[in-house]
């Protein structure tokens, strides 16, 4: 029970108001210098964006590879974001001879590198970058769904995949309700409630541990999940505890009420927006850094329509004289106009000379290349965003034949993961996409 | 520290400093437990209903649940918490705790404090004993109260306040793991060497897979007492949970389960093509099945076969508008949401679970029906087949074109589409079944043709012919099929681990399902006193080392 004690006492001393603590190193840049309007100093910020059922063949592949590519028809939406972004043609996933599970594969070797055996995968790449860059913010990633669903496809391992809020109202009171602390305020409390919530955890945390003791590997491995979702919330206690560096940027955005969740596009499209809106702000607040959007393209649907997204692209015959699926290609201009109304809402937030996008990237994915024919090829890949300089942006890289998981591989190490290498089988790559590396 | 518990002996109690009752005589020391469940949204709604009272509000969302061989129950044992989910846990905990030491409730708590500015362990004490013990389905350890009584006192120093600390140590205790996760403690019978399931793990084995709760406090009394290890104590357990009230809960939590009636939060129907479907007509469709199922099987101890066949069901204003039937409701307002028992007509097409709305539109697509994914979740679901995924490479659009006048129908389109050999082979064994059904509309509503050509609904199924919908249950309730198929659904829910047709526990179940009639109770009663059912594997000694004593788990 000693150390019990002893773990509280360090733990009033923490929570104490200006006890001379640093600052969270999350709001410093390398040489330690407080931060201040200067974008080029800000943290970066990883974000996904998975939008399934591919594109159309022909509609959205530049001809010309390097820099000063046109943007086809279906990339229209995108052209403004042209120089900010690099489109990479041509990769594949690779099914090694396995059963190829619809919708299913094409995610799994994308987030994770590899088709899992069973149930239990290991983490998707979005969770590899959070434990580096997300581990001081009080949120270690926000997961997004824009079809009103929980479904993501970020997983720090095991079986169970990080629920994602369809709703953007109840991601505002997640994130500015009254919890939040607003890093330019002008003097600090820290809430006695809070206090004594951090200390009740610090205070069961042995209780909870014991359970570890008594189990098999399997479910050591399952609890170990419990605990370092635990482990967050005590994080995000500390940090309330602590007194925010200020940030120049930081604006806590307008409440607004309860939107329609839904699988039909307009509404998407509206709450998307939202998603957007606020998510600028989380990240010039400090509150996140890494985020993971959920299309949900399957069950989307236009009103009064008899088909979804999903079987538009498995039912609708290719138009004898345009030589594609009419129904199909607006889906697929719908979601990349959605896209860019998001990426406007990040470089509408901004950070003295630069914006929240700027030193960001948002991986685009998709499970299929052509959702009519399920294929595991022609996979459309984007980035935008030059992460604080990391990346090279404003380039079409074709690298026909390619696993996908260059590009995952590439992510993680501008992101500062220590991996060399990553994926499994076929879909193993040490080859990151040095073109688009600074 | 080690988890002890008393085993087999009369009611002893050692006594904490703060007063309270706890069993500690003739400890077994518990080295180990296995699988861990974690608890589904329903199991833990009714915990916190049947501990703190109804009027609870919970306050979260839980994270979605993983569906392995078939079943959310199989998917308990490999399922985690986020990090995003611990948030909402944590929510919940927050919400339910603040709740039941608010002035509406704070009667839960059996003590007054001393003075409410000040911790007070002794009150504290008594409260978390009493609530810890069905929250965690066992007493609580000497450690585990002192843990809680100790988060009490410091949360109370903090705030100043003893309600909000007695609220927080609850909270904590509301998202821990031993609270959120079933676990099965095991101990080594000294005797024999084997290795079985500790008495309160039994208690909650039973309660969970009966009653779709934890143990109430005469089945954990019963379990201290040692009555479990019984045969006779353990039957009369089992037959007092059969004959109460609550195992309705327990078929219903099977039969949502078993038919994915979870899919019915993400379902939508297009409103424009059918404008009866709406969210109520959607509810009441579910609780149209299950009342038909809990009607036949435990009301009337029916056969479960009949539940294929049976054309007494229930039916509200919503539904009978679906179904196109006059309802005669007395009710004051025309009462919309009251159920009304109703009989379809002999020569009827409706008939059986499979022609009500909630199977055929829970199994098609928004803006119309699916022979191909209702043969499907019948072949899966029903009769236990696999049906394989569709290959890659396929187009389906020449064939599925609904606009192409050469194929008007959902038969001739899949005709077409099943010359491709590829797909012929599963095509042929899925379609005949769903065909059957289309008859219904892709929301439930009956129709006879589909673009003005006559719908043709004859198929077979394993060499019976059919040629209608009301046929096709005939022989779904005569395929063997389905009576092994329930056993094997049954015995995976109850166990948490899939138990194939084949297995001899499965066997031995559907032998004896037969000879009772195959009356449902009499399956369940049977798996509950199986000595299966209390199967436990031998601990895993590679972890006990990993997890060496005194060595913090971290």
């Amino acid at each position: 029970m000693n150390k019990l004690v002893n773990r509280r006492r360090v733990l009033r001393g923490a929570a104490g108001i200006t006890v001379g603590l640093p600052f969270l190193d999350c709001f410093l840049n390398s040489s330690g210098t407080a931060l201040a309007a200067n974008n080029a100093q800000l943290p970066v910020c990883f974000g996904t964006w998975w939008q399934g059922l591919g594109m159309t063949p022909g509609r959205w592949v530049p001809d010309k590879v390097g820099p000063g590519f046109e943007m086809k028809v279906e990339m229209r939406a995108l052209a403004p974001f042209r120089d900010k972004m690099n489109i990479i043609s041509g990769t594949k996933y690779f099914m090694d001879g396995r059963p190829l599970e619809t919708h299913t594969t094409g995610w799994q070797i994308g987030s994770t590198g590899r088709i899992p055996l069973g149930i239990n995968s290991g983490p998707s790449l979005d969770s590899q970058i959070a434990d580096v860059i997300g581990t001081k913010t009080r949120f270690r990633s926000v997961e997004i769904s824009l079809d009103g669903g929980t479904q993501s496809f970020s997983k720090r391992a095991g079986s169970a995949s990080n629920p994602s809020e369809g709703s953007p109202s109840k991601l505002y009171a997640r994130i500015f309700g009254p919890e939040f602390r607003d890093p330019n305020a002008a003097d600090f409390t820290p809430d006695p409630k809070v206090m004594a919530r951090r200390s009740v955890l610090s205070y069961v945390q042995e209780e909870r541990k014991d359970v570890m003791k008594q189990l098999g590997a399997a479910d050591r491995a399952r609890l170990d999940e419990y605990f370092s979702a635990l482990r967050q919330i005590e994080q995000q206690l500390d940090i309330e505890l602590q007194k925010p560096a200020p940030l120049a940027a930081c604006t806590v955005p307008t409440a607004f009420g309860d939107t329609k969740a839904g699988r039909d596009i307009v509404e998407a499209g509206k709450n998307s927006k939202l998603f957007g809106g606020l998510l600028a702000h989380a990240l010039a607040c400090g509150q996140t850094r890494v985020f993971n959007i959920n299309v949900g393209a399957g069950g989307l649907r236009k009103a009064g329509s008899t088909q979804g997204w999903h079987s538009w692209t498995h039912e609708e015959p290719i138009d004898e004289k345009l030589g594609y699926q009419k129904e199909v290609t607006t889906f697929i201009e719908w979601g990349n106009e959605t896209f860019a109304e998001f990426l406007r809402q990040l470089e509408g937030v901004k950070e003295g000379s630069g914006n929240v996008l700027d030193r960001s990237v948002i991986l685009w994915q998709s499970d299929h290349g052509i959702a009519r024919t399920h294929t595991m090829d022609f996979l459309p890949i984007l980035t935008v965003g030059k992460a604080g300089g990391r990346l090279k942006t404003g380039l079409h890289v074709s690298a026909a034949g390619d696993p996908a998981t260059r590009v995952g591989l590439t992510m993680q190490q501008i992101m500062g993961v220590p991996v060399s290498t990553w994926g499994a089988l076929s879909n193993e790559t040490t080859k990151t996409v040095t073109e688009i590396v600074a | 520290m080690k988890f002890t518990v008393r085993l087999l002996s009369g009611v002893a109690v050692a006594a904490l400093s703060c007063g309270i009752a706890f069993a500690a005589d003739a400890p077994a020391e518990v080295d180990t437990s296995t699988v861990a469940r974690r608890l589904t949204a329903d199991e833990y709604r009714t915990i916190i209903a049947d501990v703190f009272g109804p009027t609870i509000e919970l306050g979260g969302r839980f994270e979605p649940e993983l569906r392995v061989k078939g079943l959310l129950a199989v998917g308990t044992t490999h399922v985690s918490v986020t990090s995003a989910g611990m948030e909402q846990y944590d929510v919940m905990a927050r919400a339910i705790a603040s709740q039941v030491v608010d002035a509406k409730h704070r009667d839960l708590v059996p003590c007054k404090p001393a003075n409410e500015k000040a911790a007070d362990d002794a009150c504290t004490g008594m409260f978390m004993a009493k609530v810890g013990r069905l929250l965690y389905r066992r007493p609580l350890t000497d450690a585990e109260l002192k843990i809680y009584v100790g988060a009490a006192r410091v949360a109370t120093n903090d705030t100043k306040d003893y309600w909000s600390g007695l609220s927080m140590s609850l909270a904590a205790m509301l998202s821990s793991p031993k609270f959120l996760f079933r676990q099965v403690a095991i101990v080594q019978d000294p005797k024999s060497g084997q290795w079985r399931m500790e008495a309160h793990a039994k208690a909650q084995q039973l309660s969970f897979f009966l009653w779709n709760a934890g143990p109430d406090l005469e089945l954990l009394a019963a379990a201290e007492k040692g009555d479990l290890e019984t045969k006779k104590g353990l039957t009369k357990q089992v037959d007092r949970m059969l004959a109460s009230a609550r195992v309705e809960a327990g078929v219903r939590a099977y039969f949502t389960d078993s038919l994915g009636f979870d899919e019915f939060d993400t379902l939508t129907k297009d409103a424009a093509l059918f404008p009866k479907f709406s969210a109520q007509a959607a509810a009441d469709s579910q609780e149209q099945t299950l009342k038909t199922i809990v009607d036949l099987l435990l009301t009337n101890k029916g056969d479960y076969r009949d539940i294929f066949t049976t054309k007494k069901t229930f039916l509200t204003q919503e539904l009978a508008s679906i179904y196109k039937v006059p309802l005669v409701n007395d009710g004051p307002n025309g009462a919309p949401d009251t159920w009304v028992p109703y009989e379809f007509a002999k020569d009827d097409q409706r008939g059986g679970i499979l022609t009500q709305v909630a199977f055929t539109a829970l199994h098609s697509p928004p803006g119309r029906g699916s022979p191909t994914l209702r043969g499907k979740a019948l072949r899966e679901v029903l009769l236990c087949q696999k049906v394989p995924a569709p290959p890659a490479a396929v187009a389906f659009d020449i064939v599925q074109d609904t606009n192409n006048p050469l194929y008007k129908t959902a038969r001739e389109r899949l005709k077409a589409h099943a010359t491709n050999p590829v797909c012929a082979g599963c095509h042929k064994i899925i379609d005949p079944m769903g065909l059957a059904l289309e008859n219904f509309d892709g929301a439930g509503a009956y129709r006879t043709s589909e673009n003005g050509a006559p719908i043709d609904t004859s198929g077979s199924l394993d060499g019976v012919n059919f040629t209608n919908a009301a046929e096709l249950g005939k022989a779904i309730h005569d395929n063997p099929a389905t009576s092994s198929c329930l056993v094997s659904r049954m015995s995976s829910y109850a166990t948490g681990r899939p138990i194939d047709t084949g297995t001899p526990w499965a066997q031995d179940l559907l032998k004896s399902f037969a000879g009772a009639g195959y009356k449902l109770p009499s399956l369940m009663r049977e798996v509950a006193l199986s000595d299966e059912f209390f199967r436990v594997s031998p601990p895993d000694t590679k972890a006990a080392e990993a997890a060496a004593p005194n060595q913090p788990a971290r």
